[in-house]
């Protein structure tokens, strides 16, 4: 079944694919809402050279300027543009959360595949590694593994990554482990495929749609954790992140809410428009629940 | 066998499986440990302030650390199963004490928080699924979307400024007026003023969480064939909703709460931080700023423990309380 449905579809050009993809997520209004914030914000991150050309360390104007005066979102206690600190933060968020996300896909996917394929004492390691990690409090697993290896953009890649991947090792178990024994990888096997193609080349493919919903999810969690971590002190001290600058400025929360308030919403925005563009996806490229 | 019996097997079973469970959260300490700068020695006498050589001498014969890596992992696994965390310098406390100490207050804010967020999810989600697709389903998914995509430490900084510099209803920080010296009801009332805040913005990410599990729990069932015959047999809606669905929709909601409270003591770090809430969070948070590496070690394994021993308690009373559940 799986198969004759993939065989139609090969049929088909890729145009007309993408343009029934578009028509299934098009129906989610919330869902393009979201895409044209994302978006925008990663136009704001691709631009940010231009729109605040310099350093977003540097000196702007005089300390606690109050926001939508001379600066946009004010500046914080050293006189740097608030503003400015966000639209390069843009990139460290994004880029954080799109790396760590591709790492611990990439890992997950792999480790969940062949266990799922295989089975036996394999899958039986896996799934109880799983179970530890899930058990485990996984924010602060990531404090640990970041304060251990001294923050950077690296170690924090690192740190997402490594409290990340169980979940799509556990997706993708699952999914390898009702595929395994469809017709069409029997058919495969006895067509003396190898064992790697057969997982690389045919089962992935279909397996590939729930992974790329809860990946795109786990870019959002990806983002927060990102976030949590600079806000308490764990950011790469070159590097500008939107976590930091609610960090630096909650000691003059009293004084000066801006500080802490546009990064924030910053984050926020952003985390909802990658939940919502995660749903859309969902809705077009699940078929399970497509038509519910 | 009798029932009884098979289910105290199972309980058996359960503590039997936490014991690797333990046992690798260990192996994971011991492993950052080795991948830290330098060996123990180096990072504790680093956090002694000085050290001459025969102190760092002494250290690396204290912790076994001219021996080889095998033996060195028995000897800390040894150590920790002994609950000998070791020492922070910083406070010159051995960790478990000071663990041990911040302990309560943690659990006060925790126990709030999943009691709000399970009360009120469950609330809301019944409201959202019993109105579907009507303004209230509407308002109300909007907001656990919301909050789902909130930024906890965020929140709590929002709320600080509304709540207590504008409104100056809450305090801003600390779990009780120290320097009133409350007594009795007056203390737990303080206590409870200085809790509003912390358990709201802790509790906002799992109620948006619990409100639309709750939610989809009560749809799934309502396309089960007992609605269907329950229907037939004639009840009101309103018995159908709240005799028959509701209670089979609890389960899910209920489950998810067990396996949330690692994610929680997380949550609890930034919180607490934010709120200067004295517990396990904050003294993570002030380990961090003192590099107390070894502190922040003993947290994690003890806040893991704490899981540990949570899902064996949901399991336990899962495994007397209904009578479906697998006893493999």
């Amino acid at each position: 079944m799986a198969h004759a449905v993939r065989s139609v579809r090969h049929t088909r050009s890729a145009a007309s694919r993408l343009r029934e993809f578009w028509r299934l997520y098009r129906r989610n209004r919330a869902a393009v809402m979201g895409l044209l914030i994302l978006l925008c914000v990663v136009v704001m991150a691709a631009t940010a050279d231009f729109i605040y050309p310099g350093d977003p360390f540097n000196l702007a104007g005089k300390p606690f300027a109050p926001p939508f005066g001379e600066f946009l979102f004010g500046t914080d206690s050293l006189g740097r543009d608030v503003a400015a600190g966000i639209v390069h933060g843009s990139r460290t968020s994004l880029l954080i959360g799109v790396v760590a996300t591709a790492a611990a896909v990439t890992l997950g996917t792999l480790i969940g595949g062949v266990t799922g394929y295989y089975g036996g004492w394999l899958d039986d390691v896996l799934m109880r590694i799983t179970e530890i990690f899930q058990t485990i409090p996984f924010f602060v697993f990531a404090i640990l593994l970041v304060a251990v290896m001294k923050p950077s953009i690296q170690s924090i890649v690192i740190a997402i990554a490594v409290v990340s991947w169980p979940a799509v090792a556990r997706l993708a178990r699952g999914e390898f482990l009702s595929m395994r024994n469809r017709e069409y990888v029997q058919a495969c096997q006895v067509m003396g495929l190898g064992d790697a193609r057969i997982i690389f080349l045919q089962i992935l493919p279909n397996t590939l749609s729930p992974i790329i919903v809860t990946g795109s999810l786990m870019v959002a969690t990806a983002i927060l954790i990102e976030s949590a971590l600079a806000f308490l002190g764990l950011s790469d001290p070159n590097v500008m992140s939107w976590g930091f600058l609610v960090g630096s400025g909650r000691t003059h929360l009293r004084t000066a809410w801006w500080m802490c308030t546009f990064p924030g919403v910053a984050i926020l925005l952003t985390v909802l428009a990658i939940n919502l563009v995660g749903e859309g996806l969902n809705d077009a490229l699940n078929p399970r629940i497509r038509d519910r | 066998m009798s029932l009884l019996t098979q289910r105290f097997r199972y309980v058996g079973r359960r503590l039997l499986q936490a014991i690797p469970t333990v046992l690798a959260i260990v192996v994971i300490n011991f492993l950052l440990l080795q991948l830290a700068e330098g060996d123990a020695a180096d990072v504790l006498a680093g956090e002694a302030g000085s050290a001459t050589p025969e102190y760092m001498a002494q250290l690396r014969q204290k912790f076994g650390l001219d021996q080889p890596v095998a033996v060195q992992l028995v000897v800390y696994v040894k150590n920790i199963l002994l609950l000998d965390l070791g020492h922070s310098f910083r406070h010159d406390m051995p960790v478990l004490t000071l663990i041990l100490q911040r302990l309560g207050p943690t659990l006060i804010l925790m126990v709030t928080t999943i009691l709000l967020a399970v009360g009120v999810g469950i609330l809301l989600g019944l409201l959202a699924a019993t109105g579907l697709n009507t303004w209230r389903d509407n308002i109300i998914s909007v907001f656990a979307l919301v909050s789902y995509a909130t930024p906890l430490f965020w929140v709590g900084l929002m709320f600080i400024v509304v709540f207590s510099i504008r409104l100056g209803w809450f305090p801003v920080s600390g779990m009780e007026n120290i320097a009133a010296f409350h007594i009795g009801w007056v203390r737990v009332a303080d206590i409870a003023r200085h809790l509003v805040l912390p358990a709201l913005t802790l509790s906002l990410f799992y109620l948006a969480l619990y409100t639309r599990l709750m939610r989809a729990s009560m749809l799934e069932q309502s396309g089960m064939d007992y609605v269907t015959t329950a229907r037939a047999k004639g009840l009101t809606e309103r018995r159908i909703t709240f005799r028959h669905i509701f209670r089979n929709a609890l389960l899910p909601v209920v489950t998810m709460a067990g396996v949330q409270v690692g994610s929680l003591i997380g949550g609890s770090v930034v919180v607490e931080s934010v709120f200067g809430w004295p517990g396990l969070g904050l003294l993570a948070f002030e380990s961090l700023f003192a590099r107390d590496l070894n502190l922040l070690m003993g947290i994690f394994f003890l806040s893991a423990c704490l899981v540990v021993v949570v899902n064996l308690v949901v399991d336990i009373v899962y495994a007397f309380l209904d009578p479906r559940i697998e006893m493999r």
